[in-house]
């Protein structure tokens, strides 16, 4: 296999606001390769958002960052770049969308000149290319009347089209890995269908690596080859999609999948629920981060910190960071 | 106390009481805006019944929040009637507030904005008992005790405000509160909707418990149709300001008639990767229009995959339908009946 098109090693983020400080992510690895969607799963504050961004130079304002650790795209090294070759670096070989499509886009600039401009920096177009290449951008991520649109004013463009045009600007500078961070968590249903379907037509034409940031456990099953499962900034459980979110080992994720209805099932009830709440990360315990809300836990969870052990899989190993279920049910898988 | 109802023990028995809760007749709510005049209830019926748990579904802008806080007053309408527990509701309102308040409650879509942020857990429970002049200090320091048991909060949180608690723990604040004065109504505006996913599954056991517990009628505006389905006991799905279907949940999501209700149900992703390879979803194209001019005709025609000509002319209006519900939809249990 090639060399991936992102990856971090052991990365830890400390996180500094004015009044707290909090390990955000702890000694956490993975990679991206390019054609596959690898899907980041946690609920808020679970540093999913940190660990993929952050290593990127891109936190939220009011945030400093304490980053070790190890962290490649594209050859180099991310950790030790200074901030102006990253923010080139993640200009031309990460596209980013988010939640909200208004914090990408440029109010003031008209949609299509936009993306042109991006084309043109970070793709070497011409202007001419570049507007072309903007124009079938737009048709390519399903906006109608994409030359007309191209002329438009953000705040002329509906909710759905909105976040088109985002994926549209995302793309304009052909990026290798595209970061989807909670990209239909704000949209209505119907939309929300309409986006998964558009990620999912251009991971199949672009062979473009994508990183996607949820905690919709659906948009992950529509999208996702690999899946990993992020609690209190630490890796749960990781593996294919099928494999984690049909066989899940460690009882976070058994508990996260629970509490999913899903009617198309007459077994699933979807309305279980995870007793608890997620520890205070201002404070580095030494076990498990889960054994205060985990059914299973013994003494030992609170005092050694669990390591991902394989449990099977296929191609892709599947991982889980419990010994107590691994034990239990027999689960260790040695080679 | 001039208002009977509200000092008489209230029934629990949910076959006490039967029929409806809730009794919107014709309700129209329209804004004047610089844009135009926006129509985001444009004409609504609806029946809550006793002891139901009510769901009523639709994405932005279909006027699901709109109707819910002008059925409690909290949005004047422009037409239309109101009834709750049998009364004119704007009647009620003007003689008995306090009554009023005491029988119908709303929780908000976020209970930090509902909150003062200077008052603690304890202040923000015991308000509605002072108010209302319930009991004495000793007695409302029982029942706050009681209202924390209830929404499962340790007594630990009492001394704390609101910053300082997760999303689960205010909701289940604010939904203590509405319950502080035993209300027989109780209507909530998205109560999920700002909650992850393991909290949200705590919060909806939660209403079910209450609503099993204390025969309250609930009313609850959502966006997700799969939470809906798992504790509703009858559904309203709303599209641009008007009703487009509803029935009893079970038989609803069994064999829903509209075809936004079917494109609604088909948009929500299977949580089994396996389903989602083959399976492929309903897509709706655009989005919703706007309700400043909401399409000739049925409304969803501009969206609808299986629009016919007397779409574009004729507004279709609610009728009953198989599944024992009402369906506004021309085709609906016709030869040609919608399935997506």
């Amino acid at each position: 296999m090639s060399e991936p098109v992102y990856a971090v090693e052991d990365l830890v983020i400390d996180l500094y606001t004015p009044s707290v400080s909090v390990r955000a992510v702890d000694r956490v690895s993975f990679a991206i390769n390019a054609g596959e969607t690898l899907a980041v799963v946690g609920e808020s504050g679970s540093g999913k958002t940190v660990m993929t961004l952050g290593p990127l130079g891109l936190m939220p304002e009011g945030v400093t960052i304490d980053l070790r650790g190890s962290a490649r795209a594209a050859g180099k090294d991310l950790v030790k770049m200074s901030p102006k070759k990253l923010s080139s670096l993640r200009g031309g070989q990460f596209g980013v969308i988010f939640q909200d499509p208004m914090s990408a886009l440029n109010p003031m600039l008209k949609i299509g000149p936009q993306l042109a401009e991006q084309a043109r920096r970070f793709a070497g177009l011409s202007p001419a290319a570049a507007r072309a290449a903007a124009v079938s951008l737009l048709a390519r991520t399903g906006i109608p009347d994409p030359e007309d649109r191209y002329d438009r004013y953000p705040h002329e463009l509906s909710g759905g089209m909105l976040q088109r045009a985002m994926i549209a600007l995302a793309l304009a500078a052909r990026p290798r890995v595209l970061i989807a961070d909670e990209p239909t968590t704000a949209l209505d249903a119907t939309v929300q269908a309409q986006i998964l379907a558009l990620l999912r037509q251009i991971q199949n034409e672009d062979g473009i690596a994508v990183a996607l940031i949820t905690h919709d456990i659906g948009a992950v099953s529509v999208l996702a080859d690999r899946v990993i499962v992020l609690y209190a900034g630490r890796i749960a459980e990781e593996g294919s999609a099928i494999d984690v979110l049909t066989s899940p080992v460690h009882p976070y994720t058994r508990g996260l999948l629970a509490s999913v209805p899903d009617f198309r099932s007459d077994t699933a009830s979807g309305t279980r629920e995870i007793p608890g709440l997620p520890p205070d990360q201002t404070r580095v315990l030494p076990g498990c981060r889960f054994a205060d809300r985990c059914p299973q836990a013994e003494a030992s969870c609170r005092t050694k910190r669990p390591v991902l052990t394989c449990v099977g899989g296929n191609e892709v190993p599947h991982r889980a960071a419990c010994p107590i279920v691994i034990r239990d049910e027999g689960l260790a898988d040695n080679d | 106390m001039t208002d009977s109802d509200a000092s008489d023990p209230r029934p629990r028995d949910k076959a006490a009481n039967s029929g409806p809760a809730i009794e919107v007749e014709g309700l129209k709510v329209h804004f004047r805006t610089s844009a135009g005049l926006v129509r985001a209830v444009d004409g609504v019926d609806l029946a809550v019944q006793n002891g139901a748990f009510h769901g009523i579904v639709g994405e932005s802008g279909c006027g699901k929040t709109t109707l819910a806080r002008a059925i409690v007053g909290l949005q004047s309408a422009t037409a239309g009637h109101v009834r709750i527990l049998g009364r004119d509701r704007a009647d009620w309102q003007r003689a008995n507030r306090k009554g009023f308040a005491r029988s119908v409650q709303f929780i908000f879509q976020d209970p930090l904005g509902s909150m003062s942020r200077r008052q603690s857990v304890l202040q923000t429970l015991e308000e509605p008992l002072r108010i209302h002049g319930i009991g004495n200090a000793a007695a409302r320091r029982r029942k706050v005790g009681e209202l924390l048991d209830l929404v499962s909060l340790p007594a630990s949180v009492l001394d704390r405000l609101p910053r300082s608690l997760s999303g689960g723990q205010r909701q289940r604040v604010s939904i203590a509160r509405a319950l502080a004065l035993d209300p027989r109504v109780l209507l909530c505006d998205e109560p999920l909707s700002a909650l992850d996913v393991s909290v949200r599954a705590q919060i909806v056991n939660l209403f079910a418990r209450l609503q099993d517990q204390l025969g309250l009628t609930i009313v609850i505006v959502a966006h997700d149709l799969a939470i809906v389905r798992e504790v509703c006991s009858a559904v309203t799905v709303m599209y641009l300001g008007r009703v487009a279907e509803e029935g009893a949940a079970r038989p609803f999501f069994a064999d829903p008639t509209h075809p936004y209700s079917q494109a609604l149900l088909s948009a929500v992703p299977s949580p089994d990767p396996r389903v989602e390879a083959t399976r492929v979803p309903v897509l709706l194209e655009g989005d919703p229009p706007s309700p400043l001019n909401p399409p000739a005709g049925c409304r969803f025609s501009t969206r609808c995959p299986v629009v016919i000509e007397a779409c574009r002319v004729t507004e279709p209006q609610l009728r009953a339908v198989q599944h024992g519900g009402r369906s506004a939809c021309h085709l609906a249990d016709t030869s040609g009946h919608p399935i997506l």
